[in-house]
Formats: C-alpha cells, sequence, structure tokens
C-alpha cells in the first residue's frame, strides 16, 4: 500500500532479487556451476543420468574433501601448501604398507589418519607458537614429507594396495534403486560435508572465522588462538588423508597421485567465495568451488578445447573470481558511505521481495524499517 | 647475550648463518679427505646462486610490497623460448632476442601488477592465474625444446672470473643496483611504505599501484632474466626448465629465509643473497656428499622452517627500534605493529611497551575516522 517505494513501481522484486543473489560472488559461482552443468548436458545428454552423475560427483569428491580442509585453514587467515604432499604421502603409505594383505588395512588406516594428525598439528603449532608465517612451515612440511616419502619408497610406484581398501576409492553400494551404484566415495563427500557444516556452525568454527578476520580482537576476548588454528590445520592435513585414502582406490598408487592438489583446492575455495586472507566465507561455498572447477574440467573435456589449455582456464577463471568479488565487495562497503539515501529503500526490497510489493504487511514491515533508519 | 643477538642485524644473522653452513661443509667434507673451498667446488656453488638469486631478487621486491609472485617460473620457461627461438643459432640475433625476451616479461609483470593494484586481486591468487595462463600456453605450443642459442650467448652461462662466473657477477650487479634502488630512489622508499601498510601509505600521499606494479615488472623482468641464463646453459629454450626446479617456491623461501618478511615492508636484498647463498652451500654439500636426491629436499624443508623460526622470535625488535625516537602519539602511523610484539617483548624495558600499547589504539582510532 506504498505505491511511492521502487519494488511497487516495478512488481518484479523477486526477480530483482534473485539477480541481486546472483550478482553476489557466492550466488554467481552458483549460477556458473549450473551454466557449465547445463552446457555440459547439452553436449553430452548421457550426463544427466542418475548413474552418470554419481560417477562425476566420485570423481569430483577427493578434490572436494580437500577444498573442505582448505577452508578451514584458509578462513583462519593462513594456507597450508602441504596438502598435496599429504595426499600423495598417504597414496604411498597405504601402497607400501597395505600390499596385498586385506587384515592390514584398518590398522594401516588407523596409522595414515595419524600421520594425518601430526602434520597437522606440527603445522599448527610451528605457524602459531613459532610464529613462522604458514606459507613458509607448510611449503617446508610440503618439502620435507614429499621428499621422505619419496626417499623411504624410492620414488617408484608400487603394486596397488588390496581390493577391500581400494573398494573406499572404487566400490558403492550396489542394487539401489534409479541409481545403480551409490560410490562409497560420495557417501564420505556427505559425510564429511555434514561433518564440516556442522563444526562450522560450533563455536570452534565461528572461532575460526573470527580469527581469519582479526585474531587479536579474538585472543582479547578470551579465545585460545593457537588451539583453534592448530585444530584448523590438523582438519585439513585430515582431510587431506581422506582424499589419499579415496584416490589410492579410485586412482592407484603413484607418486604423482596428488601433485598439485594444494594449488586447485585453493582455486576451488577462492573460486567458493572464501577471501584470502581469512574472515570471510563458507564450507558449502568451498564445496561448491570444488565442483565448480571440476565440472568446468569436465566441460573442457566434451569440446574440443586441448587438455594442456586446461591450467589457462582455470588461471583465467580464479583471477576473474577473486576480481569480480573484490569488485562487489568493494562496492557493498563504499555504498552506505557514499549514497546513505539511497541504501534504506536498497536494504528494503529484500524482506518484502516474495511478494513483489502486492501484500500490505510485508510493504508495512519494509516501510516500519526504513524509518526506524 | 639474548638481548644481545636480538639487536643483531637481521642481514648480519643471515650471513652468520651462512658462515656456520660454510664451516659444517667445510669440515664434513674435510672428512671424505676433499677440499670443500676447491676452486672448482666455490665455481659450483657460486653457479647454482644465480639462477635462483635472479628470480629471489625479483621476489624480493614483490614481498616487500606486500605480494607474491608464483608467475615467475613460467615466466623463466617462456623467456629461455623466446630467446632460444629469436636467437635461433644467429650470432646477430643475440642483442634483439635479449630485448625482446626482456619486453615480453616485462608485460607479463606489467598484467601481475594491473590485476593486483587495480582488480584488486591478491597476489597470491593473480600471479597464479597468470602462471597458470602461462602453463596452459607453454603446454600448448610447445612439445619439447625449440631453438637453439648461438655460441657467443652460450659463453654468458659458461666462462667466468677465476672461479667466479659471469652469470654470478651480473646477478650480484643486478642485487646491488635493485638495493640501490630500493634503499636511496623514491621508487624504493614507496615500495617499502605501501608494503608496511598500504592504507597509511596512501593518506601520506603516496601513490599506491604505481610501487607494487613496479615491482611486479622487476620481478618477471629478473625471471626474464634468469630464464634467459638458462638457455643459454642449456643452448635450447625449455617449456618446463622454470617448473622443473620449482623456482617459485624456492625463491620465495630465500627470500623469508634472507630475513624480508613475507607480509611486506621490511627486509633487503643483502639478506636475500645471504639466503640464496645457504640454500647454494647447502645444495652443493648434499651433492658432494652424495645424499639421496629425495633426503636433500627433506633438509631443506627442515632447515626453512627451523630458519624462520628463529629470526621469527628477534625480527620484531627490529621494527620497534626503527621508531623508538618518535614521539608517542596517534600522529605515528606506523600501522601494523603486530600483536605478537606484546608477548614477545614483555622482557623489555617499560617504556617501549608503552608505546607499543598505544600504537594498535591510535591505529585503530584513524580506520574509525
Amino acid at each position: 500500500m506504498n505505491p511511492r517505494t521502487p519494488e511497487a513501481r516495478l512488481g518484479d522484486g523477486g526477480l530483482r532479487r534473485l539477480i541481486g543473489r546472483a550478482a553476489d560472488p557466492r550466488g554467481a559461482v552458483v549460477v556458473l556451476l549450473i551454466v557449465i552443468l547445463i552446457a555440459i548436458v547439452v553436449l553430452n545428454p548421457s550426463f544427466a543420468e542418475p548413474g552418470a552423475l554419481m560417477r562425476f560427483i566420485q570423481r569430483v569428491s577427493p578434490v572436494a574433501i580437500v577444498a573442505i580442509g582448505q577452508y578451514f585453514v584458509i578462513v583462519s587467515g593462513e594456507f597450508d601448501l602441504s596438502m598435496g604432499a599429504v595426499v600423495t604421502a598417504q597414496v604411498m603409505t597405504a601402497g607400501h604398507l597395505i600390499g596385498e594383505d586385506d587384515s592390514k588395512t584398518v590398522p594401516v588406516l588407523i596409522i595414515m589418519l595419524v600421520i594425518g594428525g601430526v602434520v597437522g598439528i606440527v603445522n599448527g603449532l610451528a605457524t602459531t607458537l613459532l610464529k613462522v608465517p604458514s606459507f613458509i612451515v607448510t611449503l617446508g612440511t610440503m618439502l620435507v614429507i614429499h621428499g621422505a616419502v619419496m626417499w623411504w619408497t624410492g620414488g617408484a610406484a608400487t603394486g596397488n594396495p588390496a581390493e577391500s581398501f581400494r573398494q573406499l576409492g572404487r566400490g558403492g553400494i550396489e542394487g539401489i534403486p534409479i541409481l545403480g551404484l551409490l560410490p562409497y566415495a560420495v557417501l564420505i563427500l556427505v559425510a564429511v560435508t555434514v561433518f564440516a557444516v556442522w563444526i562450522s556452525r560450533r563455536p570452534f568454527g565461528r572461532t575460526v572465522v573470527a580469527i581469519g578476520d582479526n585474531a587479536e580482537a579474538v585472543a582479547f576476548a578470551g579465545a585460545n588462538v593457537w588451539r583453534t588454528k592448530t585444530l584448523a590445520f590438523v582438519l585439513s592435513s585430515l582431510a587431506a588423508t581422506v582424499a589419499g585414502v579415496l584416490l589410492a582406490g579410485y586412482a592407484g598408487v603413484h607418486p604423482s597421485v596428488g601433485q598439485g592438489y594444494e594449488f586447485t583446492a585453493i582455486t576451488a575455495v577462492v573460486l567458493g567465495g572464501v577471501v584470502l586472507g581469512g574472515g570471510r566465507g563458507t564450507v558449502l561455498g568451498a564445496l561448491i568451488g570444488a565442483f565448480t572447477l571440476e565440472s568446468l574440467f569436465t566441460l573442457l573435456n566434451f569440446t574440443s578445447v586441448p587438455a594442456t589449455m586446461r591450467d589457462a582456464i582455470q588461471g583465467a577463471i580464479i583471477i576473474a573470481a577473486v576480481a569480480y568479488s573484490g569488485v562487489v565487495f568493494a562496492k557493498k562497503r563504499r555504498r552506505p558511505a557514499t549514497s546513505a539515501t539511497t541504501s534504506p529503500t536498497n536494504d528494503q526490497t529484500d524482506p518484502s521481495t516474495t511478494s513483489a510489493g502486492t501484500l500490505s504487511p510485508i510493504q508495512l514491515t519494509g516501510g516500519d524499517e526504513a524509518a526506524r533508519k | 647475550m639474548r638481548t644481545q643477538l636480538r639487536r643483531l642485524d637481521t642481514t648480519a644473522l643471515v650471513y652468520l648463518a651462512l658462515i656456520g653452513v660454510l664451516i659444517i661443509g667445510a669440515v664434513l667434507v674435510a672428512t671424505t679427505g676433499r677440499n670443500f673451498f676447491s676452486p672448482g667446488n666455490v665455481r659450483d656453488i657460486l653457479t647454482g646462486m644465480s639462477v635462483l638469486g635472479f628470480v629471489a631478487i625479483g621476489q624480493t621486491l614483490v614481498i616487500l610490497g606486500a605480494s607474491l609472485d608464483l608467475s615467475v617460473p613460467y615466466v623463466m620457461s617462456l623467456a629461455s623460448l623466446v630467446a632460444a627461438q629469436t636467437m635461433n643459432g644467429s650470432d646477430a640475433m643475440v642483442l634483439p632476442a635479449v630485448l625482446l625476451t626482456l619486453v615480453v616479461t616485462a608485460c607479463i609483470g606489467l598484467a601481475n601488477g594491473l590485476i593486483v593494484t587495480v582488480l584488486g586481486v591478491h597476489g597470491f591468487v593473480a600471479t597464479l592465474g597468470v602462471g597458470l595462463i602461462l602453463k596452459g600456453y607453454l603446454d600448448t605450443n610447445y612439445k619439447g625444446t625449440e631453438g637453439s642459442v648461438p655460441w657467443s650467448f652460450q659463453l654468458f652461462g659458461a666462462t667466468g672470473v677465476g672461479p667466479v662466473p659471469i652469470s654470478t657477477i651480473v646477478m650480484l650487479a643486478l642485487a646491488g643496483l635493485v638495493a640501490f634502488l630500493l634503499v636511496r630512489t623514491r621508487f624504493g622508499h614507496h615500495l617499502f611504505a605501501v608494503g608496511g601498510n598500504s592504507e597509511v601509505a596512501r593518506l601520506s600521499g603516496v601513490r599506491q599501484r604505481l610501487p607494487l606494479i613496479g615491482a611486479h615488472i622487476g620481478s618477471s623482468v629478473c625471471a626474464g632474466l634468469a630464464g634467459l641464463l638458462l638457455a643459454s646453459r642449456l643452448g635450447v629454450g625449455s617449456p618446463t626448465v622454470g617448473s622443473q626446479g620449482s623456482y617459485d617456491l624456492l625463491s620465495i623461501a630465500a627470500v623469508v629465509l634472507g630475513g624480508t618478511v613475507l607480509m611486506g615492508g621490511r627486509g633487503s636484498i643483502w639478506g636475500t643473497i645471504g639466503g640464496v647463498a645457504i640454500f647454494a652451500v647447502l645444495d652443493n654439500l648434499m651433492s658432494v656428499m652424495q645424499f639421496n636426491p629425495f633426503l636433500k629436499d627433506v633438509i631443506r624443508g627442515l632447515v626453512i622452517i627451523i630458519a624462520v623460526a628463529l629470526y621469527a622470535r628477534r625480527r620484531v625488535i627490529a621494527r620497534r627500534i626503527r621508531f623508538a625516537d618518535a614521539p608517542p602519539g596517534p600522529n605515528i602511523a606506523t600501522g601494523a605493529v603486530p600483536e605478537r610484539d606484546l608477548e614477545i617483548d614483555r622482557d623489555l624495558e617499560t617504556d617501549g611497551d608503552l608505546e607499543t600499547d598505544r600504537d594498535p589504539e591510535a591505529e585503530r582510532e584513524g580506520s574509525r575516522g
């Protein structure tokens, strides 16, 4: 009942809100993902079949899990460059220790988790207590882990681990209606995602984001900065371990497995709207970033673009994504300062958009809010 | 004793560490009955310094400006290819090829700098992205080594004065030039200012973008020089010569090992050269002792972490001495005095503590207004 408000005149607030959401960097990556998926389906209609989709998710799982792990470190304002080396180390460990012996699967899995935890603790403590920049710490641990594993194994591919171990990465539950095969990797990805989302809403997750924003303020507020950051590094290394387990099954044991995963993970996380330097971003953003990146690669496989251009496109995309989110965030920050008079009406569009200015109660609340401001 | 050690200039500490590594090396090599300081070995060490030295000089510029350059390995590969293809074995083309290479690399640096400053993309992401674009270009268009370098240009990487290779002399001359630029010119001062605190630099009337763009151009050109040197050593251009050496991460490690702060605003070229020398001596030592190549990586990684952990404890004091004479108050925009000062320096004089207590508050006041 307030005809002077802009959205009442336009009458398409829902659409505008949708466009506004899509223009937001975090929304933009979802739009990008949907566009890429549609393009893949157009080029290759069989991709939309449930079975093929499941296999796609199975293939993305390791990258997505690594990205989720990297998320916790990046959002706390640090880097973890050692993830790729941890993945390689875990794959080689599995290949060397399990061998053809099925009974060793569980003990070696435990050993791998312990290795992952120890790497995370070392990264975290060196960053927080020794005050070495995490970039340098994890660069160092990357060299150490990679070198140590190659030294131990001789740097050669060995036989694949026992079949029961490989099932985790390549097998699945069979006989599911519609899907056919539900890969274990997909289940593990779902479990990791649920756990990560849950923990990111717990005090720990909130503290990690706060530390990334302003570690001093968090320390003054009484939180334990070094313990939280160390835990973030542990989560990251454990995620790399899980990815290693999946890759050992899916891709087999080879010293090149896991190479470059740290940069892929950082690319995925940044693509998902997580800001380098910390303090802003979500687990689901990182997940969507990983899916966007991998579906982009899948799309390139279906087109005539040479495989070697994959890197170039990844590079261009990551720059564009970060530049775009930077521009949008800068605009958002500037808006209240330069155009104070217009900002209340801008805010007002949000609560009232569902019904596009036709229902009076919602319109009134919008007006009230504007009046209060 | 401890405070004395802390007072020591970081660069001096780097060179003390270098002397320590040299002594350890000499003793270890002597146990096998050889001479670590034989002319041949000294030449090997200095040769090992030159390529990483060029890259690290450029990387120092960028890191001083609180950015990073991860594109250097691909810039090096591209530079070696451009040079080798343009020369194509003819002596007359040496100069044009070198100039063309420098122009191409400067353009890449300009692109890096513009993406970082104008688009506001984090240096890590910007240069990673540009590096990936270059990698895609190289992988798509080159299947293997190409071009050839005439003998006259190969001499650049092959000859020397006594045990000192020409390439190392050129590298040290470049280090001197860049050190002069940093300490004596407006560009250098502005780069330090922008790297220390971009916002404060802007408020002080410094154009934030120009020094950083200049630093990125410098970094790419330095990487281009390293690529030229590699081309002259190999005699051909190679699309993988840069990424094989993982010069991006090693150069960053060398810069930080040399006492430059990764967050920008503090550091020196001579520290970087010291860091590069430590790496070169370690590498040479491990080669002479015939270590497993993978074990080399382990030791390199450990040295990086331990060395930087040692500096991280005492680097803070160097920042404070710089501002100790300034009157306390909101007018000193020292900016990023890290909060860790408070923890580490609690055992120091009380007036210093007062000052650090005040600074962050003044900064916060400033940013609010």
